[in-house]
């Protein structure tokens, strides 16, 4: 079994999984039952300064998009930040740390953009023994109405400002966590950077509105008759915080900031993809939510036994080994040409592939009148949408066409060298290879 | 079809040789990948799941199902193992439909419950075709366990103690490991000869030392294992029958349903194997419903079960039931034997129909029979045994017996359902309860 030991920017956790700050780490009870659970770490649920808490609805803060059988894609709600008493946190977070020195407590934190509210609460976090301090800059509903959460985040100027206090005024690494609600990820992470971050996590919620109710004309969850929008999170987010997560990892200004991924992450199989693309570890919420605590155990022996299968023996072998391939639409090789190929052994015979083909793409797949579905190699563009829609894994794939060979699309051969639009004649900005 | 199809009396051959082959295939067939994708997906992941309490061996049944919904079915196969080691066989045998799928949620409310059984199987497959085994043995104690018997209950001991690093000897009368995996089990639950690849794999651990054709009481005496072991284990099932106590009970044709079945298990040609024409099997269990199920496989044209009381008091689940009569066997409850007929040998039996109160209610049946098949239930054999507790070996916690030293488990030992998987959780336990005893 491999060892999933992590380390992250200097806080060690016997395997990689941490739970999200939300409500699965929002007390005492909750954090020392994910810790028997298996969980690694925890980022606490966020704290506010000292005195009374915020307060939350009391209607449903939840809505949720679900795919077949019921099962939770998208989780979309309207929490704030914790609204139990800072001190209560605080001796609960002591305690813990106490019993579980082996796991990574860090306590995420949200107060008035004020220098002096982030030196008073820096002190009383440090005193607890927590390994690090995460910055919520990303709640997006209620917090950023008072100034907080994404109205900081979506302000790179502001990130670096109160990262730059934090830093000053502690000795705990410092965690950004940054809001998915803003056209260019890179941004606030090079401002985390310039700030003196230790680490960048993401992506927090995504502004959402889950679903209207056509009987009182309101958004969902609806309180008394009235909506407003919310955070998303869950498996559909997964995508866009990936493709963030790669941004900032690709980035040759921020390449080297170690990155904390967030958003989605269900399975062993999605936290190996968010490190590959450049997260150190990941940090989980909604699965936990659906599932419960017990999920991090096919977490943690799914990684395993990938990291077996590789040969990789640390969590660290996987962080950034696939940012090398993440690249740019112009960098892709034009002269790689497949083709989709159907396994008539497979195939079921829906005729979805070629619905999908024939109505909304390049009509290159032929139905027989015995419903036998084959690919018109002659049209075929290996778009994969055919592969995409089809109900059975396997059963369509694409075959790449070996150099020398003659696309029958085009009539002209499979050139063997990689060659790219920006050197492609019908790019009018292309540059000539030198000669 | 055969000349012999029709023909009267115990004969073998009465089917076209290709139909052997056809009738004793699996009887659940293996889920491919697709398949198991699907049939994982619909498991909710609960919480404290009814499926994992309803589990004699305690599998966590949400994590191996999730483990194979996300891609690692060897990891889903470890979580079963670590439970179970016999998890292929009981993802074969085990009476699913009257123990996790009985309770799953979804059976519950839909009627339809996530195919654990053929998932288990989908798992501890796709490991052990690797070839490769998922323990590895402790430091050596230089401790030393006898087993006694080598059927589930153990073999699941001996695999635990000698994953605790302890060296195990099994003994066993009969001349392979398996106990009733080996001649017990319906052909079409364990076909292929899984029986032996599973031994062989489980042995892989190392550490186990097979005496087979060794048995208690002839070969070797509970006294000299105590003298020569630091710990004894006895899994040594249920050797013998119970009688009809009939007259004319000794006419030819007349056997024990288990010897049927553990000669048609060691059949290597099942076209060679004699059946009666009409076959009569007298009891309501699961060894019952095998007998008749495969007398009916191998070609007797008339099979049918009589049971004393009524359905609901089978011992057969519905499932099992069903399984009878989808292949043809009539089922007859309320039905007493009370004379067997015949010249020699068996030509027909006579039953009184009783009631409720099992009082002869004066109406009979009797019916035509070439050969009858004895399965009312199996007792224990042995002399200088432990205390019994009823006719089993009487045991407290984790199978420790009235001796020192001595542990039991599995059919022989009282308490708990006799079933393949319960054996082997009683196996383990008694391993592990060793396992502390011999490292104080
Ligand atoms: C026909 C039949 C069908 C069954 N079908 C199913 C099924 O589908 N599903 C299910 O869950 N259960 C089934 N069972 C029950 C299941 O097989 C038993 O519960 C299980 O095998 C018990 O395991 P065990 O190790 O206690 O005993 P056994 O499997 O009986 O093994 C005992 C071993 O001890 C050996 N032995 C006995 N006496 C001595 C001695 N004096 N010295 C040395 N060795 C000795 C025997 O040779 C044997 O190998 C069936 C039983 C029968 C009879
Ligand atoms: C109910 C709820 C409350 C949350 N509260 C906080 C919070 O207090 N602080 C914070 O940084 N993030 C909060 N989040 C965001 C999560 O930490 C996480 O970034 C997000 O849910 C994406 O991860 P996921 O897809 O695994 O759920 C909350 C999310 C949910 C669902
Ligand atoms: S999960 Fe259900 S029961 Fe629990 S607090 Fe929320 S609404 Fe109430």
């Amino acid at each position: 079994m491999a060892n999933l030991a992590s380390d992250f920017v200097g806080i060690k956790s016997p395997n990689p999984f941490w739970l999200a700050s939300a409500p699965p780490s929002d007390k005492e009870y909750n954090v020392r039952r994910a810790f028997e659970a298996g969980w690694g770490g925890v980022v606490w649920k966020t704290l506010g300064e000292e005195g009374p808490p915020v307060v939350n609805v009391n209607g449903p803060r939840y809505g949720a998009i679900f795919g077949a059988d019921r099962r939770l894609l998208g989780l979309n709600n309207i929490e704030l930040i914790t609204d139990r008493p800072l001190q209560q946190n605080l001796r609960e977070i002591k305690a813990v740390k106490r019993d579980y020195p082996d796991r990574a407590v860090v306590v995420s934190l949200m107060v008035p953009c004020e220098e002096h509210a982030w030196k008073a609460i820096l002190p009383v976090v440090e005193e607890t023994g927590a390994d690090g301090i995460e910055l919520n800059f990303g709640c997006p509903h209620g917090m950023s109405e008072r100034g907080m959460g994404a109205a900081v985040g979506q302000v790179p100027e502001y990130i670096e400002m109160v990262t730059r206090w934090c830093k000053q005024n502690t000795r705990m690494p410092v965690i950004v966590k940054l809001t998915p609600n803003i056209t260019d990820i890179r941004q606030p992470a090079l401002a985390a950077q310039n700030g003196g971050a230790d680490a960048v996590s993401l992506i927090n919620t995504i502004n959402s509105i889950t679903s209207v109710n056509l009987d009182l004309f309101a958004p969902e969850p609806t309180i008394d008759g009235k909506g407003a929008h919310g955070g998303y999170c869950g498996p559909a987010v997964k995508p866009i915080a990936l493709n963030m997560v790669a941004e900032i990892a690709r980035n040759p200004e921020t390449a080297a900031l170690p990155i904390s991924g967030i958003g989605g992450v269900t399975t062993w199989r999605d936290a190996a993809e968010f490190m590959a693309l450049g997260a150190g570890n990941v940090q989980v919420c909604t699965a936990a939510m659906t599932y419960g605590f017990k999920v991090v155990q096919e977490m943690i022996s799914g990684l395993s036994q990938w990291m077996d299968e590789k040969g990789l023996d640390s969590t660290s072998q996987i962080t950034r080994r696939a940012v090398p391939n993440c690249s740019d639409w112009q960098h892709l090789n034009l002269n790689y040409i497949a083709k989709a190929k159907i396994s008539q052994d497979d195939c079921i015979k829906c005729g979805r592939c070629y619905a999908a083909c024939e109505d909304t793409s390049h009509q290159a797949i032929a139905m027989s009148e015995d419903r036998t579905f084959t690919v018109k190699d002659e049209e075929c563009v290996a778009c994969n949408l055919c592969v995409n829609v089809c109900p059975v894994e396997g059963c369509i794939t694409m075959e790449p066409m070996a150099a020398g060979t003659t696309d029958p699309r085009t009539g002209k051969p499979v050139e063997p060298e990689y060659a790219n639009w920006t050197t492609h004649p019908n790019n009018p900005g292309r540059v000539d290879a030198a000669e | 079809m055969t000349e012999k199809a029709y023909a009267a009396g115990i004969q073998s051959g009465r089917l076209p040789q290709t139909d052997y082959a056809a009738n004793f295939t699996d009887l659940h067939p293996a889920l491919d990948a697709h398949e198991a994708a699907v049939a994982a997906d619909r498991c909710y992941f609960c919480h404290d799941a009814p499926c994992m309490t309803a589990c004699p061996s305690d599998i966590d049944v949400p994590l191996f199902i999730r483990q194979i919904a996300t891609g690692t079915p060897e990891a889903a196969a470890k979580t079963i193992f670590e439970q179970n080691i016999l998890g292929g066989m009981c993802a074969r045998v085990c009476p699913t439909e009257t123990l996790c799928e009985e309770v799953c949620v979804r059976e519950v409310a839909e009627g339809k419950p996530v195919e654990i059984g053929r998932l288990q199987r989908y798992a501890t497959d796709t490991l052990m075709a690797r070839g490769v085994h998922p323990f590895t043995r402790a430091k050596a104690t230089g401790k030393r366990v006898a087993v006694v018997g080598a059927g589930p209950a153990g073999l699941s001991c001996a695999h635990r103690l000698a994953m605790k690093g302890h060296d195990v000897v099994t003994y066993d009368a009969r001349p392979k490991p398996g106990g009733l995996n080996e001649y017990g089990i319906a052909s079409y639950k364990a076909p292929e000869g899984f029986a032996q690849a599973e031994v062989d794999w489980l042995m892989k651990v190392g550490g186990i030392t097979v005496e087979n054709g060794k048995a208690l009481g002839r070969d070797i005496t509970l006294d000299g294992l105590k003298g020569d072991f630091d710990a004894v284990f006895l899994g040594l099932g249920l050797g013998g029958v119970n009688a009809l106590s009939l007259e004319g009970e000794d006419k030819d044709g007349i056997a024990d349903a288990v010897d049927f079945i553990a000669d048609l298990r060691q059949a290597s040609d099942l076209s060679a194997l004699p059946i009666g024409r009409d076959v009569v099997v007298i009891g309501g269990g699961m060894t019952a419903v095998d007998a008749a199920v495969q007398a009916k496989l191998l070609g007797a044209l008339n099979v049918t079960l009589v049971y004393r009381r009524g359905r609901d008091r089978m011992n057969a689940s519905v499932f099992e039931q069903d399984l009878a009569a989808s292949k043809g066997v009539r089922i007859v409850t309320h039905a007493v034997p009370v004379a067997v007929k015949g010249n020699g040998a068996v030509r027909e039996v006579v039953f009184d129909y009783v009631d409720e109160a099992m009082q002869p209610t004066g109406a009979q049946l009797t019916l035509p029979a070439d050969q009858v098949f004895r399965a009312i239930g199996q007792t224990l054999v042995g002399d200088g045994l432990p205390d019994l507790e009823g006719r089993k070996i009487a045991v407290t916690g984790a199978g420790r017996t009235s001796i020192a030293g001595v542990w039991a488990g599995g059919d022989c030992a009282a308490g708990g359902d006799d079933l393949t998987v319960t054996a082997v959780a009683e196996g383990r336990d008694a391993a592990e309860d060793i396992h502390t005893a011999l490292s104080r």
